[in-house]
């Protein structure tokens, strides 16, 4: 008999970098999971403490998978505390993934919203022109950048901007990305990361014609388009996306004003 | 011309005999609409208490062996009073409602709270399996499940359903009761009390420990209720349990269903259920030489 797939399948944490004073990536091997698409998830079981949707982090070896995790609540706490040798349960990956197109690129992230990105470049087809907006809000906070300029050494351009100005330009990403797009030149626009910034990306790159996706995150218990927690309008994040087209988002009552609560009471944001 | 897959419940009139199943997708009126435009013939609402419940730590919702589903949400709802201020503002979108509580006061206040939407209908849960003192805990105590349909009834002109489970009265008793009560239809059955444990870690999965199973590991024992509801005679019954195709609903049917409900088969995004489901019913229905459901509700009983 085979084993449900949506059964959480144990992994043992191979490895933990810590990339800023609160976020950790945590690798271990999982070949499924190692060939998930750029925005795609898992659901991650923190033994005894919970479960947590998580993106899928690329790993530089091969056959392995990782996740990248802020502390927030619990889970996301107890899944940063899990040391060398620690088990976690793993089912997925779930939902779509980005549409990549050719020409020029720009990827507007920030915080662990980078890590749908980061699988992006890893699977880029090599004459895309990419240039990466990382935002933070000081430069403590930023990472992943000396990782994406390794995974890709040619045609990747790598941009930081912290609030205050500790590193690279200074100010909002959304804003950078806004002038980027000012200068043209742009085939494509993919973001990840919170969800007001998402939305004034996602207009910006419509009202100049430049094809856009965003990967968006919702309250998910299940991943499996059952409980409906992740509703957005009418749509579940966890199976319809999590990535979609800016020409969707637009017209969404809920995108960048909404959320449903674990109770699924709306609530803003 | 198609053969017509319309159905009467009782008092209440569907357009096609597979339903939303309660818990499922159930609190968003923009996905109800999404449901119903998929062919289901009605959609059951989450099951609401009278406060918001925010239900147990993830995880909540996991596969079980065999096709199957395990899961102990906890009955998170955001309460009956925002509920129905949703609703409110989606009059196009007739739910059934589904109700969750103790005892009659619960019920009664929730019903009140509903009075201009646009309800079809009410399904009282009396059969959630791994929450306290709510769902199967009130079903197993015969005297209040006769005590709250009766109050139901009286609150609301809507016809009302009661939904029975497995616990650990027999469910015959406790459907005797609410038919009694006045009960307009029966809809058997809730998820089955279960447990996962995962062997490397030697943990139990769901935070609540125990759950309940659902999907095509109980479609028999989901059958064989229908089919005793149907013995014992005098009421609709809405079947559910492990239904994903049209054979299984048309076995539903023939065991003494007047409709089916359909939930865990949508995993994985398969809102298409519906329509398939109702296709393969008006198939089977032309090959056979039905002209309306009705003339199959209950044939297996008399072969
Ligand atoms: C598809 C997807 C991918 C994700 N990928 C990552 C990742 O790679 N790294 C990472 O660190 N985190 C990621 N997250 C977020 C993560 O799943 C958790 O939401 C977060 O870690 C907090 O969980 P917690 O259990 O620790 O906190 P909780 O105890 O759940 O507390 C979090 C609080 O924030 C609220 N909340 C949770 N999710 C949302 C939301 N989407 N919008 C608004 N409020 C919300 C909750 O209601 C609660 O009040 C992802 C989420 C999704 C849906
Ligand atoms: C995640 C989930 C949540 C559920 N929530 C409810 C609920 O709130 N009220 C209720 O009466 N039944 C609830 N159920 C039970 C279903 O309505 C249905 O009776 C059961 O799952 C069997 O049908 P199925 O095999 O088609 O899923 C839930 C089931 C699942 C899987
Ligand atoms: S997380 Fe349950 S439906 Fe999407």
């Amino acid at each position: 008999m085979q084993q449900n797939p949506n059964v959480p399948s144990v992994r043992t944490v191979l490895s933990v970098t810590d990339e800023t004073p609160t976020v950790r990536t945590l690798e271990f091997a999982d070949d499924i999971l190692a060939s998930s698409r750029p925005g795609q998830f898992a659901m991650v079981w923190v033994p005894r403490i919970g479960e947590l949707p998580m993106s899928v982090m690329v790993s530089e070896t091969r056959g392995n998978a990782a996740f990248t995790v802020r502390v927030h609540g619990a889970t996301s706490t107890g899944l940063y505390n899990t040391p060398v040798g620690g088990a976690i349960g793993v089912r997925g990956p779930y939902g779509n993934s980005f549409d990549i197109r050719r020409g020029r690129a720009l990827l507007v992230g920030g915080g662990t919203g980078l890590v749908p990105l980061m699988r992006l470049i890893s699977q880029a087809p090599d004459d895309l022109e990419i240039t990466l907006l990382m935002g933070a809000r000081t430069s403590d906070e930023v990472f992943f950048g000396q990782r994406a300029a390794r995974m890709r050494p040619d045609r990747l351009d790598v941009v930081v901007t912290t609030d205050d100005g500790t590193l690279g330009v200074a100010g909002n990403v959304a804003d950078e990305a806004a002038r980027r797009l000012g200068d043209g030149g742009f085939d494509a626009v993919y973001t990840c990361g919170p969800e007001l910034m998402m939305r004034r990306v996602v207009d910006e790159a419509r009202s100049r014609g430049v094809f856009v996706q965003a990967s968006i995150e919702r309250v998910m218990k299940c991943g499996l388009g059952i409980c409906g927690s992740c509703c957005m309008d009418s749509h579940l994040v966890c199976t319809d996306g999590t990535v979609f087209d800016g020409d969707h988002l637009a017209k969404s009552g809920d995108f960048g004003y909404a959320y449903r609560s674990k109770s699924g009471k709306s609530t803003p944001y | 011309m198609p053969v017509p897959l319309s159905t009467n419940v009782g008092p209440l009139e569907l357009e096609s005999p597979t339903m939303l199943a309660s818990g499922i997708l159930g609190i968003s009126t923009e996905v109800f609409g999404r449901i119903l435009g998929e062919g289901a013939g009605a959609v059951v609402t989450k099951s609401l208490s009278t406060e918001p419940w925010e239900g147990y730590a993830n995880p909540t919702v996991i596969g079980a062996d065999n096709g199957g589903m395990l899961n102990a949400v906890g009955l998170s709802n955001p309460g009956a009073a925002e509920f129905a201020s949703m609703l409110k503002k989606s009059p196009d979108v007739p739910v059934i409602v589904s109700l969750v509580g103790s005892a009659e006061p619960d019920f009664e206040a929730m019903v009140s709270e509903f009075k201009d939407c646009n309800v079809i209908g009410y399904e009282l849960n009396l059969s959630c399996p791994h929450v306290a003192k709510v769902g199967l805990e009130v079903g197993d105590d015969v005297e209040l499940v006769g005590r709250i349909v009766g109050a139901v009834k009286r609150a609301t002109p809507s016809p009302v359903m009661a939904k029975v489970g497995l616990g650990s009265a027999n469910y015959m008793d406790t459907v005797t009761a609410a038919v009694d009560a006045g009960a307009d239809a029966i809809t058997a059955i809730n998820t089955i009390r279960a447990m996962a444990i995962d062997a490397d870690t030697a943990v139990p999965v769901l935070s609540n420990k125990f759950g309940g199973l659902s999907g095509a590991p109980i479609k028999p024992i989901a059958l064989r209720c229908v089919y005793e509801i149907a013995e014992r005679g005098g009421i609709p019954i809405i079947g559910c349990g492990g239904i994903s195709t049209w054979r299984d609903a048309v076995e539903f049917i023939l065991a003494g269903a007047s409709a089916v409900q359909i939930g865990s088969a949508l995993s994985g995004g398969r809102t298409g259920v519906f329509s398939q489901v109702n296709a393969g019913i008006g198939r089977y229905m032309e090959q056979k030489g039905h002209s309306a459901i009705s003339g199959m509700v209950g044939l297996a009983a008399k072969s």
